[in-house]
């Protein structure tokens, strides 16, 4: 089979950089394909953009932020393809690639593939959550990275984590008014996290940093309101009020714009349609891709690093995509493994410092019951709405879980495939039957994982 | 909901939402110049013609599919704005073309 590439990597951000730029030095033809038009990732998103021309708003977004101007830089002048504003749409088990572009599909073929797909929002399913005006925080963040927009009206965020707080950090540096902080995170968590303290200590100035946020927001003078639980969103034709109980009374705020944030999740759709091995992370509650220190996944070419594979942030993912493509190299034959292991060990060091705040964070900030249980009204499946109720009743009549509830409801078999309501269904299965949630299963996920036309599907060579 | 920080640098761009003149940015997704001109629902829900907008603005969730110049679910978060694009918003279920079904 021919190869057009010695490497393909899919995703921009900073593991795909990271990887892309060492493998373009170590010789290796390598490309890079991106649904954004710039690279960067969802972290880094419009760095060069905002540095270039808008550079207030690099200052409110920060100097973690700012930093990858560096890695995007590198990456520029390193020689690699890029391919931005293209979506992969289906990816066999050998590693080829599906992809489409303004309207014209192709197949890529490459002699390693590196899954950087990065992570997303936690989906968490709550009564109105579908209302125009209900979003996610790191929705509203791309908005402001990639086009300079603020929250405008009377804005609520509501939440946990270290995005949660960060962004609420930005809205103030930006002079952004915000009528709420709801601060979801259990107050017995904090007992917990203290076991994992120690190691948290040791994974850089991740704590100094989140205690200085939170020193900035009281000075800013936010309102904060912690302990609250039993969202939902009020509405008809958009959002008009955000309700809640704190200190076991219901409350009512007013609202136009409701952001929610409950931590971020692997992005596996493109490994799962390629048949790579998922494992259920009980401390992070989200299936993450399986590979090993290299990021191999075992399958033959495919390997995946960064968030996709459990969730590290964007440092760690630098230093994972770096020993993604310095195996890679080894294995096309550049690099001898004594080469290989030399140079990899800084990065491994680097990767597993950055990767001791998690426990702490996991233990912290884990989506709260009520979020992973919600009342029976709430549509789970936002594409084919269905509601948590209905899930819960077919499980009662036998249903055993994810895939089959697609024949029974409908439900993940909307436009998204699922990627926004498959944990939480995982999550009311398991409890439904009691087993954990590792023994339920995720849905089967299947090409196209895009929208494409009939035409363009024509146009592919197979 | 949302609204411009202030006025940077990038070229201004006209696109229409049903016929309705927008100015956006260069370099900004079509959804980003939606929900600065204050849309509020991007599309109707295929089952019960409820108002969805975008949830995630990073090509998740599919809340935020509309028409761009003919074509039909292209997820507006993902695809920047050109010079002159039509964009409508998506009523219910999509159907197939009238003129290749007899």
């Amino acid at each position: 089979m021919s190869r057009d590439y010695d490497f393909a990597i899919v995703g921009a951000g900073p593991a795909g950089l990271a990887a892309a730029t060492l493998a373009a030095e170590l010789g290796l033809k390598s490309i890079v394909f991106d649904e954004q038009g710039a690279p960067g990732g969802q972290i880094y998103r419009a760095i060069e953009e905002v540095s270039g021309t808008r550079p207030g708003d690099g200052s409110i977004l920060g100097k973690d932020y700012q930093y990858g101007l560096e890695p995007v830089r590198a990456f520029r002048r390193s020689g690699a393809e890029y391919a931005p504003g293209t979506s992969v749409w289906d990816i066999a088990s050998d590693g080829a690639l599906a992809v489409l572009r303004e309207g014209k599909a192709w197949r890529v073929r490459a002699a390693r593939v590196l899954l950087a797909a990065g992570a997303m929002e936690r989906p968490v399913p709550f009564p109105g959550w579908t209302l125009p005006g209900v979003m996610g925080i790191g929705a509203a963040q791309a908005l402001f990275k990639g086009a300079g927009l603020v929250p405008d009206g009377a804005v609520v965020l509501a939440g946990s984590g270290p995005l949660f707080t960060l962004f609420a950090v930005q809205l103030a540096r930006a002079g952004v008014p915000v009528a709420a902080l709801l601060m979801t995170a259990q107050k017995n968590n904090s007992w917990r996290a203290l076991a994992h303290l120690p190691a948290a200590l040791r994974a850089g100035d991740y704590l100094a940093r989140g205690l200085s946020m939170m020193r900035e927001l009281r000075r800013a003078g936010v309102p904060m309101i912690s302990g609250v639980s039993n969202l939902s969103a009020v509405g008809d034709e958009g959002l008009k009020a955000v309700e809640y109980i704190a200190g076991g009374v219901r409350h009512s705020l007013q609202a136009n714009l409701l952001l929610v944030h409950e931590g971020v999740v692997p992005n596996t759709q493109l490994a799962m349609a390629a048949g790579c091995n998922h494992c259920w992370d009980e401390p992070g509650r989200y299936w993450r891709t399986e590979s090993d220190e290299w990021g191999d996944t075992g399958t033959g070419i495919i390997a995946s690093a960064g968030d996709c594979s459990g969730i590290g942030g964007a440092r760690a993912a630098e230093h994972a995509g770096r020993l993604a493509a310095l195996d890679a190299a080894h294995r096309l034959g550049r690099l001898d493994a004594g080469e290989r292991d030399r140079r990899a060990k800084r990065d491994l060091a680097a990767r597993a410092r950055h990767m001791r705040i998690r426990p702490f964070l996991d233990t912290l900030y884990p989506p709260p019951p009520w979020l992973r249980h919600p009342p029976d009204e709430t549509l789970v499946c936002r594409c084919e709405e269905v509601t948590a109720g209905e899930l819960r009743r077919v499980a009662a009549q036998g249903c055993p879980g994810p895939n089959q509830a697609k024949a029974f409801t409908r439900c993940g078999m909307g436009p998204c495939q699922g990627r926004m309501c498959g944990l939480a269904v995982a999550e009311i299965f398991a409890k439904a039957h009691g087993v954990p949630v590792s023994e339920i299963g995720y849905f089967r996920v299947r090409p196209p994982l895009k929208p494409i036309t009939v035409g363009e599907l024509a146009e592919v060579a197979l | 909901m949302f609204k411009r920080r202030h006025n940077h640098k990038a070229k201004s761009i006209t696109v229409y939402l049903e016929g309705e003149k927008l100015a956006a940015r260069e370099g900004e997704s079509v959804a980003a110049a939606l929900l600065a001109h204050g849309t509020g629902d991007f599309r109707r829900s295929v089952i019960s013609g409820g108002p969805r907008a975008p949830y995630c603005m990073i090509g998740v969730c599919f809340e935020c599919l509309v028409e761009i110049d003919g074509v039909a679910n292209r997820q507006a978060c993902l695809v920047p704005v050109r010079e002159g694009m039509r964009i409508s918003r998506q009523y219910g279920m999509r159907e197939v073309a009238p003129e290749i079904v007899p």
